[in-house]
């Protein structure tokens, strides 16, 4: 296949839609899905029929159109409304209002701060493009950037962009994704991995999910480019077993691709062969930690080893394995069609990019924003995510789930960026934001996120395992009223312990969400132990003795 | 590297080692290692003790119970020593105060996760972690106890499995593996809860892939597996044979 023949497959089908006069995008993600947004699209595909309007109006189900607290939402093109909360007995309504005013009672107004103050990379298409269409994606500049790659550049030439646009990972750390590229490049072997991870596990982040069930094709795309940049033939999505509309749409996405011979072997008819599987996780927090993905992959139970050697070293069955996160491959494709200079203007000095980030809590809008690295914590809460629900007042954010921090509403005017954060005691993280106000104890946080990583821990090593229930239980105590003044220290050291002795990612940050709070948030804990009250009022304290 | 033409033909040789040795030092002692061996045996060829719970001789390396970490200038981090490899000139110290300290601590948190109390134990005197509370100096535990309750495994004839003094650090798990070739043990479940079984949590007497040798039991570092009719401190382990029986199998690699 040669660059027209793509381009025309893209254009057929773009004629093809806009001979439509309009176009009804209905959000098919899991959140407006689970609205039942299906109905929706069912309801407003029989009103068309029964209209005979059918060569007038087409319905399309699309990817997450971002606001997902007020789903199930509908956008009509070309007139950018937007509908939030549409139910199946709006359907007649909507088409009756189709080139006349908009239907009142549903306006969600597309140029509320929530969308105009975005900027859309990786969330490019969703909103726009069926997952499910192949031709849709292609429609909107799709798989140029592997073809460009096979044809226009060599592997080097590859690296050299992403080296050029300063990505760096997406999955939390934040680790140089050309410097990792680079070092799988560089080993000698005849088989080499590339596996994206999508254990997103995070409680209340939702991003690659989204990611994954709105535009497939442009994880699959990253991956391959990943591929034919160091050097691998072979591909795995990790993906959980919990979102099995993620997986079947990908499932869909490598099948379509296989078909059109942009995966598979012998891609755009050159000697690069790419095939990519679909591995699903069983549950298990630590299996995003990269050695315990590979071991899950492998069929062996899931837990981490010491590393160096690292993967891109020693990975899956001992061969060299490059593992991103799914933003990370996301951001890949547009990288190599418009330049690494491109993509490095925009952001901060040492973050380039925008960044996802699935907005929850106690926030008016909650949902998937994306926004250029160094906008302010401010800006995302209050521009964007229109201020904390009820008008309450704002007291923390949590970034980074629970590997991350509380920050407090005096950081507010501080830009995300992976150094920033780090120096105020959190990191970015896959991108979780949960956002809390004051009727939320900052104990109570720390002992939510604690027990999570408690439960979630693989039970490897010492400090890990008993170290989180340690600090679980003191925590536990001082929630129910039986703290004594010496807990502080004792969680203090406990913590100190745990983050420098453990064996992997999930240990060694497991104490941040209490180390944080009780850096910012002394005086509560100190009111739970002394006073035996929780200020936000969320414990129940009964002190025993 | 390639290097001068001469010295390339040399370093090509099939007969010479392909391994490099360096040197580097361990708490200011200049010691010399291949390149391939961990930090923790350099230091222990040259007579510099680091306290080891689940590294044994023989047996592949965890990096779990995190007893061996020292310190190397330079890196912010501490690194288990079982694990880690030498860099030229590298400089490791194994017995600042910090990690003194951390190791403490660590082995406080194994007393407080189940019952080690060691006066009514098979292993009493015998035990390598009683014997890590002197050699760190561990005199009493300042944290809560958890005492997680197990149930006791005795169906097998010969030998019983007792949950309540086991550290998890997988010895019996891989010389079944890696030398009897049996694969009966593994572990069960997460974090705090999690348990080493037989087969797939069978009771060890109804275990088909047990072949009774009994290397596990010499392997447990505790009282955990023991032997039938051994009362209080009666069980000792006999475990000299476990880098011979390596050897045997044809691994060279130390």
């Amino acid at each position: 296949m040669t660059i027209e023949e793509l381009q025309d497959i893209g254009k057929i089908e773009k004629e093809k839609q806009e001979g439509f006069k309009y176009r009804i995008h209905v959000c098919v993600a899991a959140g407006c899905l689970s609205s039942q947004s299906g109905l929706v699209k069912e309801a407003l595909e029989k009103e068309v029929a029964r209209r005979g309007l059918e060569s007038w109006a087409l319905v399309k189900g699309v990817g997450c159109l971002g606001l997902c607290t007020a789903g199930p939402m509908v956008a009509i093109e070309p007139d950018g409304l937007l509908y939030q909360g549409v139910s199946v007995s709006d359907a007649s309504d909507i088409l009756e209002a189709l080139g006349g005013p908009p239907v009142n009672r549903l306006d969600c107004s597309a140029h509320l701060p929530f969308f105009a103050r975005q900027r859309k990379i990786v969330l490019e298409n969703c909103g726009h493009i069926d997952p499910e269409s192949i031709e849709d994606y292609v429609a909107e500049g799709g798989y140029e950037g592997l073809y460009n790659a096979l044809r226009t550049m060599t592997p080097a030439g590859v690296i050299e962009q992403i080296t050029k646009s300063g990505l760096r990972g997406r999955g939390g750390a934040g680790f140089p994704t050309g410097l990792k590229w680079t070092a799988v490049s560089k080993t000698k072997s005849n088989v080499k991995f590339v596996i994206c991870n999508a254990d997103e596990g995070d409680p209340g982040a939702f991003m690659d999910r989204s990611v994954l069930e709105s535009d497939p094709h442009r994880v699959l795309e990253g991956m391959a480019i990943a591929g034919l940049a160091v050097g691998a033939n072979y591909g795995f999505v990790y993906v959980r077993a919990e979102y099995p509309l993620a997986v079947k749409r990908i499932r869909t996405a490598i099948a379509r691709a296989e078909r059109l011979g942009v995966l598979g072997r012998n891609i755009f008819n050159t000697t690069f062969s790419f095939d990519v599987t679909v591995r699903l996780g069983a549950g298990a927090f630590v299996c995003g930690e990269e050695t315990a993905l590979i071991a899950s992959i492998e069929g062996r139970r899931g837990s981490p080893r010491p590393r160096p050697p690292f993967p891109s070293e020693l990975g899956l069955w001992g061969y060299p394995t490059l593992i991103n996160n799914v933003e990370t491959f996301a951001n890949v494709p547009p990288i190599i069609r418009k330049g690494g200079a491109w993509f490095a203007s925009i952001g901060t000095e040492k973050s380039k990019g925008t960044k996802v980030f699935a907005l929850a809590g106690r926030v008016n809008n909650t949902g998937l924003i994306e926004a250029p690295m160094g906008t302010t914590l401010r800006e995302i809460v209050f521009d964007i995510g229109g201020g904390v629900t009820g008008d309450r007042k704002f007291k923390a954010i949590l970034t980074g789930g629970p590997s991350g921090g509380c920050i407090p509403a005096q950081f507010l005017d501080m830009s995300m960026d992976y150094e920033s954060l780090a120096q105020v005691g959190a990191i970015m993280g896959s991108g979780g934001l949960i956002v809390m106000d004051d009727s939320s104890c900052m104990v109570d946080v720390a002992k939510f996120f604690i027990e999570f990583c408690m439960s979630e821990s693989c039970g490897k090593c010492v400090p890990c395992r008993v170290g989180t229930v340690q600090i679980y239980n003191l925590l536990k105590r001082i929630t129910e009223g039986g703290g004594k003044p010496s807990d502080i220290e004792l969680l203090e050291e406990l913590c100190d312990l745990v983050k420098n002795t453990s064996l992997c990612g999930l240990g060694q940050t497991a104490p941040n969400p209490v180390l944080s709070t009780m850096r910012y948030f002394m005086d509560e804990y100190k009111a739970h132990i002394e006073d035996k009250v929780c200020p936000a009022g969320t414990c129940h304290m009964n002190p025993t003795e | 590297m390639r290097y001068p033409a001469f010295l390339q033909r040399i370093a090509d040789r099939a007969d010479v080692q392909p391994v490099r040795i360096l040197t580097f030092s361990i708490n200011g002692q200049a010691v010399s290692a291949r390149e391939d061996e961990t930090i923790l045996s350099v230091a222990r060829e040259n007579g510099i003790s680091i306290p080891t719970l689940c590294h044994l001789d023989g047996l592949s390396e965890r990096g779990a119970c995190r007893l061996c970490i020292v310190e190397i200038k330079g890196s912010p981090k501490l690194s288990p020593s079982c694990v880690t490899l030498p860099r030229q000139d590298m400089e490791v110290i194994t017995n600042s105060d910090r990690v003194l300290d951390y190791r403490r601590k660590i082995l406080e948190l194994l007393f407080t996760e189940r019952n080690h109390i060691c006066s009514v134990c098979v292993s009493n005197g015998h035990c390598d972690l009683q014997s890590l509370t002197t050699e760190l100096g561990m005199t009493h535990v300042h944290y809560d106890y958890l005492h997680t309750r197990h149930a006791v495994d005795a169906s097998h004839e010969r030998f019983s499995v007792d949950h309540n003094r086991c550290v998890l650090c997988q010895r019996c798990i891989r010389v079944c593996e890696e030398i009897e070739g049996a694969h009966t043990w593994d572990v069960m479940g997460r974090g705090y809860l999690s348990k080493v079984i037989t087969d797939l949590n069978q009771p060890w007497g109804e275990s088909t892939s047990c072949t009774g040798c009994g290397k596990c039991v010499q392997v447990c570092p505790t009282g955990a597996l023991s032997e039938k009719g051994k009362s209080v401190a009666e069980m000792t382990k006999k475990r000299q044979f476990l880098p011979y029986l390596k050897l045997m199998r044809g691994d060279e690699s130390r």
